[in-house]
């Protein structure tokens, strides 16, 4: 039923349509000037869906339209529930895609048991090393960071990063992000929250630290609320046709902004999120009228 | 965790509401038709209670006490802890919960069942509205009949069903049987107010009522020690 649920799924996804779309936007990624799909995938609460086996059939399938349109980066966590292990099937049936960023993140308050879990995530990848690593939420982070920094010195990773989210804990990120060598941060950010443009992206440009954003849509939140409104006729002046589309061309505006990784259960919003970054992105008075707009809804 | 006040409930939410109700979809498929045979057990103990409550705590810890180990293997820990780590900690306390109603049933000086004042009476409605009226919320919620929880095969409406079957009892085992169903239904209920579901709200209710029948009761014996 799986197989078959895919199979339906593959059918939806038109190669030649995703062959004829333009190549999302990239940005490098500072630390190693690395190109980057601008739109990643995300997979909180959207990959996790247990043993179900058609849902499983739907997220691979979210995958593969994902890396059909270009992108690359995934991201997920020990958080997740079964969201890693959903993730690993996926690639599993996809043949493992050369294009594939891994993204993972350490959570656990004792940095003795960050590398078991990190062995343990690797496994349930079903890859033999990940690109980024990133200390989820702050959480334990002094040991873990000592952890990834000796990974990565000894090859075995490639990138080391910090997350939070929603604007939480903000004056700690700043000073690791002043203090300690990191290639990557991932926070939240939107034209409703903005709270990362007074610090933490400035620090994060000046100090050549890659930013990925989450919860593009505050968990879909966002979105919902302003499907209820009509998408302003100025939207066109910028290619975007939904809401979504004109909330990651907002984000991806910021030039500090290297990834943002949207969650979707859905191929259709798959492709809408990656054909986001394939055209014009606002300029700085489009997103002011962008954010004052959203924020009057 | 820092910066508690600013999370939100549905910051603690894993999984969608979809993925949550699609699992009793597949727990009943693959446990039907045993919801007729839980169901019938859960009626027949209501029966019981009226007719013959000397013997119902006996046979409502026998029937309760599996159930419980039941759901916990079955569901929590083969389905639910798969979207929700949380559950795989909530399973051995519900084992717990099956060694502590068998126990009240088999040790001498368990507790007396057949209690029909105004809190028995409102056990009985807690009863009756997890034997019938929750497998009727899939339906009045919009989901398929196929989704429903039933008692004995689905945490709440078992859960549910034991509150109300020990709001009928007298004795001091009441303090031990409780705890655990109440902590259930505190858990469960905000994880469907989370998810947004009004049905939350009858798990809620029922957690505050039976804690305001309890802290009632203490009340009503301190007042009666005082004049003693």
């Amino acid at each position: 039923m799986a197989t078959a649920a895919l199979g339906t799924a593959m059918l939806a996804l038109p190669p030649g349509r995703a062959l004829a779309q333009p190549a999302p936007l990239a940005r490098a990624i500072p630390s190693s000037g690395e190109r980057m799909p601008a739109i990643g995938l995300g997979s909180w609460i959207t990959f996790n869906v247990g043993n179900d086996a058609a849902l499983q059939a739907e997220c691979t399938a979210v995958m593969a339209a994902f890396f059909a349109g270009g992108g690359r980066m995934i991201d997920s966590s020990p958080m997740y529930g079964s969201s890693q292990a959903v993730i690993g099937r996926g690639l599993a049936t996809l043949g493992h895609p050369d294009a594939l960023f891994a993204a993972e993140k350490v959570w656990t308050s004792s940095g003795t048991n960050g590398p078991a879990q990190i062995d343990e995530t690797r496994r349930l990848w079903g890859v033999e090393r990940f690109d980024l690593l990133q200390v989820h939420n702050l959480l334990g982070w002094e040991a873990h960071l000592d952890t990834l920094q000796a990974m990565k010195a000894a090859g075995r990773l490639r990138y080391v990063g910090i997350t939070t989210s929603e604007g939480r804990r903000h004056d700690l990120v700043e000073q690791i992000m002043a203090r300690q060598p990191l290639d990557f941060v991932q926070l939240s950010y939107n034209p409703v929250d903005r709270e990362a443009e007074q610090r933490l992206l400035p620090l994060a440009a000046e100090r050549g630290i890659a930013v990925i954003v989450n919860r593009p849509f505050q968990q879909g939140a966002l979105t919902r609320r302003l499907d209820r409104a009509p998408l302003p006729d100025w939207a066109a002046e910028i290619g975007a046709t939904s809401w979504a589309q004109l909330i990651l061309k907002f984000i991806l505006a910021e030039p500090a902004v290297t990834v943002a990784i949207p969650a979707t259960t859905r191929v259709d919003h798959v492709r809408e999120n990656l054909a986001a970054a394939g055209g014009a992105l606002p300029d700085r008075e489009l997103r002011g009228r962008i954010a004052a707009h959203i924020g009057a809804l | 965790m820092s910066e508690w006040w600013t999370y939100r409930l549905d910051d603690f939410l894993l999984f969608s509401p979809r993925v949550y109700w699609r699992l009793f979809e597949a727990h009943n498929a693959a446990l039907w038709p045993l919801h007729l045979a839980t169901m019938l057990a859960g009626l027949s103990l209501v029966v019981l209670i009226l007719r013959r409550p000397g013997r119902a705590m006996l046979w409502t810890g026998l029937l309760l006490a599996p159930l419980w180990a039941f759901v916990a293997w079955t569901f929590l820990l083969q389905r639910y802890s798969g979207i929700n780590w949380a559950a795989s900690y909530a399973a051995p306390a519900f084992l717990v919960q099956a060694v502590l109603l068998l126990a009240a049933a088999l040790m001498p000086g368990g507790p007396a069942m057949g209690r029909l004042d105004a809190i028995g009476k409102t056990g009985l409605g807690l009863v009756l509205a997890g034997l019938l009226l929750y497998p009727a919320l899939a339906l009045a919620s919009g989901r398929p009949l196929a989704g429903a929880e039933v008692f004995g095969i689905a945490p709440d409406p078992t859960v549910l069903v034991t509150v109300g079957l020990l709001l009928t009892a007298r004795g001091r085992w009441l303090a031990f049987l409780l705890p655990i169903p109440l902590l259930w239904c505190l858990f469960s209920g905000l994880t469907l107010l989370a998810m947004g579901e009004a049905q939350a709200w009858l798990l809620l209710a029922g957690t505050v009522l039976v804690a305001l029948l309890g802290t009632l009761r203490l009340v009503r014996r301190g007042s009666r020690a005082v004049r003693e």
